[in-house]
């Protein structure tokens, strides 16, 4: 059996102090993988402690693999030991697990975070001493007391979260601790970091956060009020009153954007979409979108933003899609890059440059990153076995070449993957090759290749993940493809290709090959930057003052986190590197996966001719961001947050506030008078807002988002409880308590502006307008909230903000675009053969049979020879059955023994 | 149901007499039950473990040491998780796992009927029964596993007889 356990997860703790107990009685191998690591198949989240079993089964709860260990050396179950491990598992774990957050997540101490674990602790205190044993259950130690130990411990070692009043419990704790065991599994998991060794682990475990540490929630009702304490108050108030005054100066726009020595310097990129097709929406949300939030949420916090995307515009597929619309590879890039920018631009990408990838510079930088790594010694050459169209006179790249899957028989499967089973194939292993362009059967030739020597750079590239990931704002999904990556083990990759779309390999014998795509497509990012400023080098040989944000969907992550990062550390010239890498995950279409060739979703090209506003898209593409998880786009689905969330909640509230100022106090913002209940939403508001910023600060785009949502809940029921337009007709007092909750209300819908800015910024430029708000309140969001429309500001026009989303509007467009729901019927099979007879034939086959049927029954009145009636009964079932063919019905079984 | 009336549900299947009184401790409603010795007992799973051992069906614990891991395992599944908060995206990850986890095996410890499948099966039920028809069929292992059990002999007393459906209706779907 193999134990797996985690550096810093705290369930290795009592599961190698148990392991022990196993030992002589079966063979236990143990391995340490990533806290992340999903080590058991069935398991959607990660789960480390778990023990995998000789036949295959998986333990992978913390206190089954103790209890199995215990098991193994012949202990026997028992009610007692029972009790404690369920009560461990529903009370102390949740109590423990909020502690440990609190304390080495938010770096609380003392009471906050004991006090979600006091209870506990008295708990088996009390039980110690009342039984007056030295264990939980008896005179020796067992099971019980290393499960609770190995939860206790990572709390209880530093003596100020063990009360000093709890004798029984203290006593207890230390004779385990002395346990050899016990402090093996200490040092094994905690490495002498003490409890910091926890802090990767608890971070990424949501679910441990203590109820005040609260949770994104997609359902509006399970939202929580969270707690404030009177220091929360008193700041959001301070910070409110202090108002525009408090706003930092706004930065001067440069142009171009440079670094700044002293400044928090953010370049972003987008992933370069490939320039052979129309992206749909899933690339669409994948890179462009996301990048574009969060670099307008950069440039909301006032740091140095330089944000650049292009298109990817060498390779095979160009001259694919170049041979099938009659064009040269030049005339389909440019024709492309124009649809892609003009899409984008639809879209409100703000991208400081978008520019592509076949360029001079592009071919200047490659081939000097190529040359540096060439005189390094990364650089191998090795012959590769390759199809060849002798009729075509090239060497067929994988593109080029289909033929049968050898894998599962598939007939157009592709030279390098097969579309039915989802196989990588090695193109000279297709079955039945053809070429794609002139359907000849290629031939196997050999052919000269240069390859990145990956294993060389491997050590490099661990130091500087290492150094890089731990700490960062890395996807999941980005460090665990990487980390298989490794795992595996790097392999020299091939460079060069046969193809004349390209950029020109520098060596000789090599003229007539190119390098191939995925070597010089994320060098792209570095020559759009050269296009953009001739003083690129400031951006990308800048390691020690840029943070660079990647983001793409999850394929692309080998070539960002892994290729990119070897060719620049063996090129040896101070690259800047990435530092936070974000990955999304797949967008699904209704049921299936987007399809170009069937027709099958959304394009942005397309999304235009919807009539639905870009910025409604955009929302909702974000709101559905395939972030931790795949997700899926579904018409009903848009229609539904349309009118709930943007139409009812979001829309709803920003415009009953502008109507209120503009209908009871003629436009111009009213005195406010805060009473402690208008205190306490300006801290909910505030605390939501802070939520925000770290939310994206990581990256978490879609997460971010509910915040605004949630803001706009709180405004809609501060506003329905209580009751402006009412009070409005009151005596003095209610008008001004009218007027208090009109400029409450108008003030945080000026806030949600500023907030929306990023997802939908035509929308947000909107309510500015009509909010009339200053520029340096639209440009920069301050973490507190601030009251940006201080009493006497003149309001503009205010107009609703949204429409409604009709059903068979969408009902049409789901037809339109194609959609699960659509189905062919199935052909009425049955009816076809009915029509087959003619009803005379039928008619004579009824009298054939009514006369055969007296001939039978005569001859067995008769009495006559068995053979005889035999040969005319089946006369008589021929006739039945060719009268039942013509008639299209069933046959009748025969009758006797039934067979079922 | 509440945890009372599933361990009396237990008693009636187990053959044991009836007679026992079940208090409730806490939030979280732990049932509690003094024993005839004096002692208490608190927890679903605990309790229900006793319960068997009344009965002197001790074979439903799992017979060898992997299986009474296993079992044991399962019976924290339930009170920690299926018992355990329940939004709509915890159902949706806990009946994906648990349909891949059952994908090669007739009962949660592989072979063998156990206390597990009982107590996930009076567990999961209120998730269950508000199935559609689409995702009984995702959930295909689940829905196998749970229609066993609930027409084993004697399990499903007064709880509903969910319905499926045998012949598959969203071919397309996989």
């Amino acid at each position: 059996m193999r134990l797996f356990v985690s550096e810093g997860a705290p369930g290795s703790l009592p599961v190698l102090a148990a392991a022990g107990r196993a030992q002589g009685k079966a063979e236990l191998l143990i391995s340490t993988v990533g806290p992340e690591e999903c080590v058991v198949p069935f398991l959607t989240r990660p789960k480390v402690p778990v023990l995998q079993l000789d036949n295959g089964n998986y333990l992978f709860s913390t206190t089954a693999i103790c209890r199995y260990f215990f098991l193994l050396s012949g202990w026997e179950q028992d009610d007692l030991t029972n009790q404690w491990l369920e009560w461990e598992a529903t009370e102390l774990q949740p109590a423990v697990s909020a502690a440990l957050y609190c304390l080495v997540v938010q770096g609380k101490k003392g009471e906050d975070v004991l006090g979600s674990v006091r209870r506990a602790l008295t708990h088996i205190d009390h039980s110690l001493s009342r039984r007056s044993c030295p264990f939980l259950t008896g005179e020796t130690e067992s099971l019980a007391d290393i499960v609770l130990w190995g939860a206790l411990y990572p709390l209880l070692q530093d003596a100020a979260y063990l009360p000093e009043e709890l004798g029984a419990l203290h006593s207890w704790f230390q004779t385990l601790n002395s346990q050899e065991p016990c402090q093996q599994a200490v040092e094994t998991v905690l490495k002498q970091h003490g409890i910091l060794a926890l802090r990767p682990y608890l971070q990424k475990q949501p679910q441990l956060s203590s109820p005040e540490g609260k949770l994104v929630s997609n359902d509006p009702e399970e939202e929580e009020l969270a707690t404030l304490s009177e220091e929360d108050i008193a700041m959001a108030v301070s910070a409110w009153e202090k108002g525009l005054g408090s706003l930092p100066t706004l930065r001067p726009q440069q142009n171009p954007v440079l670094p700044v020595a002293g400044e928090r310097n953010v370049l972003i990129t987008s992933a370069l979409p490939y320039v052979n097709n129309v992206p749909h929406l899933g690339n669409i949300i994948g890179c462009v979108l996301s990048a574009d939030v969060f670099a307008r949420y950069s440039r909301l916090r006032q740091w140095n933003t330089l944000y650049l995307c292009g298109t990817d515009e060498y390779g095979t597929a160009t001259e694919t899609k170049a041979m099938e619309e009659g064009l040269t590879p030049q005339e389909i890039c440019d024709k492309y890059y124009a649809i892609h920018a003009s899409i984008y631009r639809w879209f409100n990408i703000s991208f400081d440059t978008f520019g592509r990838t076949t360029t001079p510079q592009q071919t200047k930088i490659t081939q000097d990153i190529f040359q540096r790594l060439y005189e390094r010694g990364f650089v191998l050459q090795d012959t590769v076995e390759q199809l060849r169209c002798e009729r075509c006179a090239r060497f067929l790249a994988d593109r080029f070449v289909e033929g049968v899957c050898p894998f599962c028989g598939y007939e157009e499967a592709r030279g390098d993957q097969c579309d039915k089973c989802g196989k990588l194939i090695n193109a000279t292993e297709l079955k039945k090759p053809q070429c794609k362009v002139c359907r000849s059967c290629p031939v196997v030739r050999s052919s000269r290749h240069l390859f990145l020597d990956l294993p060389k750079l491997e050590e490099r590239l661990e130091r500087w993940l290492e150094k890089t990931v731990p700490g960062s704002d890395w996807t999941p999904n980005a460090r665990f493809i990487i980390r298989s990556w490794l795992r595996d083990g790097l392999k020299p990759r091939c460079i060069t290709r046969d193809l004349k779309w390209g950029t020109p390999v520098p060596l000789e014998g090599f003229e007539d090959k190119v390098f191939y795509v995925w070597f010089d497509a994320t060098i792209g990012y570095l020559s759009i930057t050269a296009n953009y400023t001739d003083q690129w080098e400031k951006w990308w040989k800048n390691p020690e003052q840029v943070d660079l944000y990647q983001f793409m969907a999850k394929d692309n992550v080998p070539f960002h986190g892994l290729v990119f990062p070897c060719t620049a550390l063996g090129a040896e010239d101070n690259y800047t590197l990435v530092s936070h890498l974000i990955a999304t995950e797949y967008l699904n279409y209704e049921d299936g996966k987007f399809s170009k060739s069937r027709g099958v979703g959304v394009f942005g090209d397309m999304a235009q001719d919807t009539g639905i506003p870009a910025d409604i898209w955009r929302f909702y593409l974000l709101y559905i961001r395939p972030e931790g998880q795949d997700s899926a786009f579904s018409w009903t689905d848009l229609l539904l947050k349309n009118n709930s969330e943007l139409l009812n909640n979001l829309g709803n509230f920003i415009n009953r506030a502008g109507m209120f100022v503009s209908k009871f106090f003629g436009g111009c913002v009213p005195e406010m008078v805060l009473t402690s209940d208008d205190q306490r939403l300006l801290t909910h508001v505030t605390l939501e807002l802070q939520h925000y910023h770290q939310l994206l600060e990581k990256a978490r785009i879609r997460d971010a988002l509910r915040s605004i949502l949630t803001i706009s809940r709180h405004g809609n029921q501060y506003i329905q409880v209580n009751e402006p337009w009412k009070r409005i007709k009151g005596n003095e007092a209610d008008r001004q308590r009218a007027g208090t909750v009109t400029g409450m209300a108008v003030n945080i819908a000026a806030l949600l502006s500023v907030m929306l800015q990023p997802y939908m910024p035509t929308v947000s430029a909107t309510i500015q307008a009509q909010l009339q708000l200053s520029l340096p309140a639209c440009s920069v969001l301050p973490t507190n909230f601030l009251c940006t429309l201080p009493a006497g500001h003149q309001i503009g026009t205010v107009s609703p903000l949204f429409q409604k989303l009709e059903n068979d509007q969408i009902e049409s467009l789901r037809q339109h675009f194609g959609g699960g729901q659509v189905k062919v019927s199935p052909k009425p099979a049955v009816e076809e053969a009915v029509t087959t007879a003619g009803s005379q034939q039928i008619q004579m086959l009824m009298d054939e049979v009514t006369k055969q049927g007296n001939i039978v029954r005569e001859l067995k009145a008769q009495k006559a020879d068995k053979n005889q009636i035999a040969a005319e009964v089946a006369k008589l079932l021929d006739l039945k059955k060719q009268l039942a063919l013509a008639e299209g019905k069933p046959l009748e079984a025969p009758k006797g023994k039934k067979k079922k | 149901m509440a945890a009372a009336v599933e361990l009396t549900c237990l008693e009636r299947w187990l053959g044991l007499r009836g007679g026992r009184k079940y208090g409730a401790q806490g939030e979280r409603q732990v049932p509690v039950l003094q024993t005839n010795n004096g002692l208490s007992l608190t927890g679903l799973t605990t309790i229900a473990a006793y319960l068997v051992k009344q009965a002197n069906k001790e074979y439903l614990l799992g017979n060898t040491a992997e299986e009474k891991a296993i079992v044991q395992q399962w019976l924290e599944y339930r009170v920690t998780r299926i018992d355990g908060p329940c939004g709509k995206e915890e159902v949706r990850i806990l009946l994906k796992d648990l349909n891949s986890y059952l994908e090669d095996k007739v009962y949660l410890t592989g072979y063998n009927f156990t206390l597990a499948d009982v107590l996930l099966y009076y567990g999961l039920h209120r998730f269950i029964v508000d199935l559609t028809v689409q995702e009984k069929e995702k959930y295909l292992n689940v829905s196998r596993w749970f229609c066993h059990i609930q027409h084993y002999p004697g399990i499903r007393q007064h709880l509903s007889d969910v319905i499926f459906v045998k012949n598959r209706l969203y071919t397309n779907a996989h």
